[in-house]
């Protein structure tokens, strides 16, 4: 196992998040890794998925050969419809993000501070333009903000830090992280260790994190699936 | 106006008039309700000096690296000015036309969140000159521009964007210009047709003025042209 892949899997890491989801909440996921969260089983509670074209109420991946070529979520996916969903243009799906009525936002990130800000549209400071997508509204806009990520990138550095070296996409908005190499909260305080992965130890967690970290004397492990 | 004066034998006879200079909207998100064909008319066209509004230069994944989408525009020369809320490429792999032309100087891109893109054009079709926002305060693109705080919360001032013509995709037209949008077609369509001067619009379908509703229960078109 190379040392990137230390930890949890990226369908664990979100299936932890998944678990903070409330009942009747409706929830928004970024590109890439968040969108693993859906395949969370949520049992008795019921979770409304947001995409930012406006469809409230998707379900699962359609199968192969029975897409709809006129329903895609905000990553382009085939998605399905769930009895009771409906779909509103861009302005009104805003509108529902922007009133604080998206309970919360999963998104991934390239970098998260230890008090909140993040960065996940520019890819260095360097970059002409960037993709921001619906990122700076969710962001800034989302009852609550979950971050996805790697522990670390590729090269090695950590992408939790004391402040954003890439420009930031909003402002102490981040309440959760999670990375393969735990999960992590951010306080008034700073930013805490609250679970850590199975086979990974405190020392390293710190080792590969750029900020200070708030650890208990005894972390419990990662919340898993049963 | 009549209807029958709405509707044209090709999608290059509906573009003929743009002129150069004007600002364009081209509706669609991840491809679906894009406006392929008007996309490649408006390159063959060849109206320069264009402003260019879409949520992004790039039709898609599934759609090849020269479009139809902006791309041709782009690489026409055509384009003077893109605002958009992806305006470089979210993958390493990845390669925009238009990071060429940005790079040399050729084309102005104006990175807009897209919630801030689409209410800027709502704006405009519903007659609101500005608006404000929490979205991107505090980030590179609030920097030297004006903020107000409301009830203890910092919001970030945005005009409105009119445009001159939308170029947008429907699934059933009548000759009235009503139109009706399936599943997620309907994205930024129905507000970049609220938002220009005018709106053209390429149709599956095209229905002949269906009769006025009566009773309880009327006829529901997605967007009133």
């Amino acid at each position: 196992m190379s040392e990137r892949a230390k930890g949890l899997s990226r369908q664990q890491m979100c299936d932890r998040l998944a678990m903070e989801f409330g009942d009747g909440w409706i929830v928004n996921l970024g590109i890439g890794i968040p969108t693993l969260c859906s395949n969370f089983d949520f049992g008795d509670k019921e979770i409304i998925f947001h995409s930012e074209n406006g469809v409230i109420g998707y379900g699962p991946l359609a199968a192969t050969g029975k897409e709809d070529l006129h329903l895609v979520n905000a990553g382009g996916q085939h998605v399905t419809l769930r009895p009771g969903a409906a779909i509103v243009h861009h302005a009104d799906s805003f509108a529902l993000i922007r009133a604080g009525r998206l309970d919360v936002t999963v998104l991934g990130a390239y970098e998260v501070a230890e008090n909140g800000d993040f960065a996940n549209w520019k890819i260095s400071a360097k970059q002409q333009g960037g993709g921001i997508g619906g990122a700076m509204d969710l962001a800034a806009c989302a009852k609550h903000v979950f971050v996805a990520m790697e522990h670390q990138t590729r090269d090695g550095r950590p992408r939790l830090v004391e402040r954003c070296a890439i420009p930031a996409t909003a402002r102490g908005v981040v309440d959760l992280v999670v990375t393969n190499f735990g999960l992590f909260e951010v306080t008034k305080a700073g930013l805490a260790l609250r679970e850590i992965a199975p086979g990974v130890t405190v020392d390293e967690v710190k080792a590969a994190t750029g900020c200070n970290l708030i650890i208990s004397r005894e972390v419990p492990p990662v919340r898993m699936v049963a | 106006m009549s209807a029958k004066s709405k509707t044209y034998a090709s999608f290059d006879d509906a573009v003929h008039d743009i002129p150069d200079g004007a600002t364009i909207g081209f509706g669609g998100f991840a491809v679906v309700g894009m406006p392929i064909n008007l996309y490649e008319a408006v390159a063959k066209q060849g109206a320069k000096n264009l402003t260019c509004v879409s949520n992004s230069t790039r039709g898609g994944a599934t759609l090849p690296a020269n479009g139809p989408d902006m791309g041709q525009m782009i690489a026409n020369g055509q384009v003077k000015k893109v605002i958009c809320a992806f305006t470089a490429p979210t993958r390493a792999s990845q390669r925009l036309v238009l990071t060429e032309y940005v790079e040399k100087g050729l084309i102005e891109a104006e990175l807009t969140p897209q919630g801030t893109l689409a209410e800027r054009m709502r704006a405009a079709g519903a007659g609101i000159p500005a608006f404000y926002t929490p979205a991107a305060v505090g980030t590179e693109l609030a920097e030297g521009r004006e903020t107000r705080f409301f009830n203890g919360r910092e919001y970030l001032l945005e005009h409105a964007l009119p445009l001159d013509y939308a170029c947008i995709r429907a699934y059933q037209a009548d000759t009235a210009g009503n139109l009706r949008f399936r599943r997620s077609q309907r994205n930024f369509n129905p507000i970049m047709a609220m938002a220009a001067r005018v709106t053209i619009v390429e149709v599956h379908r095209l229905v002949k003025i269906p009769p006025a509703p009566q009773g309880w229960w009327p006829q529901r078109p997605g967007s009133v042209g």
